[in-house]
């Protein structure tokens, strides 16, 4: 059946290995008005190397003030299918299992009254359904929360919807339980999730291990990545079935190509601490020295596992560029155990917020505002004693301040005991 | 942008329903949005809200903070939507008549 528009340039994309999206939405076309329009619209922009959206977008559903995109073409002449566009962002499982039952219901929910295209998933985590109209985001939310028992995701300056790594469900590395941690704080956090309340959006994220394969330092205000503080434990036996190539370094993901495993050249050696000992015989840590890197044990990790006195790090003040330049997370909670209902983390997390709300600037981040500030405030305001750990290296300037509580006499000073002391 | 008469008297508004600008704001345009925003009764407390969010922006040129709307007004976020449903961005700033939010929502 032939479209309605003509894409030269998209028809490009259907061609090499890679699934394309464009042949995917050609196969919604036929049957989805907006689709058409869609790639319509996208093959102008292509063309004329513009976006055509509008500007910006106020809609959502009553009770809430985010969770919804809105979004106006900006030539509903042409593309009058897709003159409003608006994307509903919906709470995801944690770690994102599914049954197809889910995943059915919820494509007969969503394509007779959108698009039918979606984004799986969103980069923060949530379900995206992609283009609907405003007289249809009560109806979706009424059969999603009714009929589907799910919610919509995070948007503005409030909570965003949280996501961890899949943790415990599949992997040996993980310390904590990630998708509790998340599921526990997304419902503990429901109205701070729904209604803005914040100087601007925050972001939680919880990974298993310092691997961190949900990108938690880099992508989260408050990141939460598992560590342990015990010895790392070691299969002496299975450490020699490594060395002597009966088992496959990195399992497998160096590629096909047999090698011989050089245990002291890929493990020993590239211990950041150099930490490790391998005499030919048994392999020794001496773990006071271990900064938990995760080398040796994705190396060989039918040899060496984590811990088993478990727990996470607490870091804070990750963000993208604006407007002060970009910030990893770092550390201010070096050890905390995580166990549910995790009352300690959040006793901090409010201590954060409450300070944050009543100091942090209009669209200021978590970690621009503890640049502004000072980290030193910021563990004065969570009541965390300062901690080696929480720096790279001391300052090098000597701009310091003290509070005056700790200086014999204080900043009153007598002008006149001086003058009797120096002349002028 | 659209054109919508009510009451006899001329506003125009965006895709979402915001007057393009504060000038045009006058009491009429509150008792034709209420509707929409889901209120059926514009109480004291509706329009103590309206008027500290117009008398910030006459003041700053921008809307507050959430935590400032609520410390002024002295309601908690949980009551202005119950009295806004669609919350303070949407809806007191709409009925307001105060220019529609931006930047990352």
């Amino acid at each position: 059946m032939a479209l309605k528009h003509a894409t030269p340039m998209l028809d490009e994309l259907e061609k090499g290995p890679w699934p394309s999206f464009v042949t995917d939405v050609k196969r919604m076309a036929p049957k989805n008005r907006m689709c058409e329009d869609w790639l319509g619209i996208m093959e102008m922009s292509y063309r004329d190397k513009e976006g055509h959206w509008k500007h910006g977008g106020i809609v959502g559903v009553l009770g809430y003030g985010g969770g919804v995109i809105g979004r106006y073409c900006d030539r509903p002449d042409l593309f009058p299918n897709v003159a409003h566009f608006h994307t509903i962002r919906i709470n995801q499982p944690a770690s994102k299992y599914y049954t197809t039952e889910v995943l059915r219901k919820l494509c007969d929910l969503f394509e007779p009254r959108g698009s039918g295209l979606t984004n799986l998933h969103g980069s923060t985590g949530d379900i995206v359904l992609l283009g609907t109209t405003t007289d249809q985001l009560e109806p979706i939310f009424y059969e999603l929360t009714h009929e589907m028992e799910m919610d919509l995701g995070g948007s503005g300056s409030n909570l965003r919807t949280p996501e961890g790594c899949l943790g415990m469900s599949r992997c040996e590395w993980s310390c904590i339980n990630t998708q509790d941690i998340i599921y526990d704080l997304t419902m503990e956090y429901q109205d701070a999730l729904h209604r803005p309340m914040f100087p601007y959006k925050f972001k939680f994220k919880a990974s298993g291990c310092p691997m961190d394969c949900v990108a938690a330092i880099a992508r989260s205000d408050c990141s939460i990545i598992g560590t342990w503080r015990d010895k790392i434990r070691i299969d002496q036996d299975a450490v020699k079935a490594y060395a002597a190539g009966e088992l496959v370094p990195h399992a497998g993901a160096g590629g096909r190509e047999k090698r011989a495993f050089d245990i002291t050249a890929e493990v020993i050696d590239l211990c950041p601490t150099k930490c490790m000992e391998w005499d030919g015989k048994a392999l020794k840590i001496w773990d006071e020295d271990c900064t938990r890197c995760m080398h040796c044990i994705r190396v060989m990790p039918r040899a060496l596992r984590p811990g088993v006195d478990t727990g996470a790090t607490i870091l804070v003040g990750a963000k993208a560029p604006i407007l002060e330049g970009a910030q990893l997370s770092s550390v201010v909670i070096p050890f905390m155990k995580m166990e549910p209902p995790y009352a300690e983390f959040k006793e901090f997390v409010e201590k954060v917020w409450d300070y944050w709300m009543e100091n942090g600037k209009n669209r200021e981040r978590l970690g621009e505002m503890i640049q502004r500030v000072g980290l030193r405030e910021f563990l004065k305001a969570t009541d965390l004693t300062p901690d080696p750990r929480m720096i790279n290296t001391p300052r090098y300037n000597p701009y310091i301040f003290y509070d005056p509580a700790e200086v014999p006499g204080g900043w009153e000073h007598d002008g006149v005991a001086f003058r009797q002391r120096h002349q002028a | 942008m659209g054109q919508i008469e009510f009451k006899g008297k001329q506003f125009e508004v965006d895709e979402d329903g915001f007057i393009s600008s504060f000038d045009q704001w006058n009491p009429d345009w509150v008792e034709y949005v209420k509707t929409s925003e889901g209120i059926t009764d514009l109480t004291e407390e509706h329009w103590k809200v309206i008027h500290v969010l117009q008398d910030y922006y006459k003041k700053h040129g921008i809307a507050p903070m959430v935590r400032i709307l609520t410390k002024v007004t002295g309601y908690k976020l949980k009551y202005i939507y119950e009295l806004f449903p669609s919350g303070p961005g949407k809806g007191a700033c709409k009925m307001a008549g105060l220019p529609k939010p931006t930047g990352c929502v």
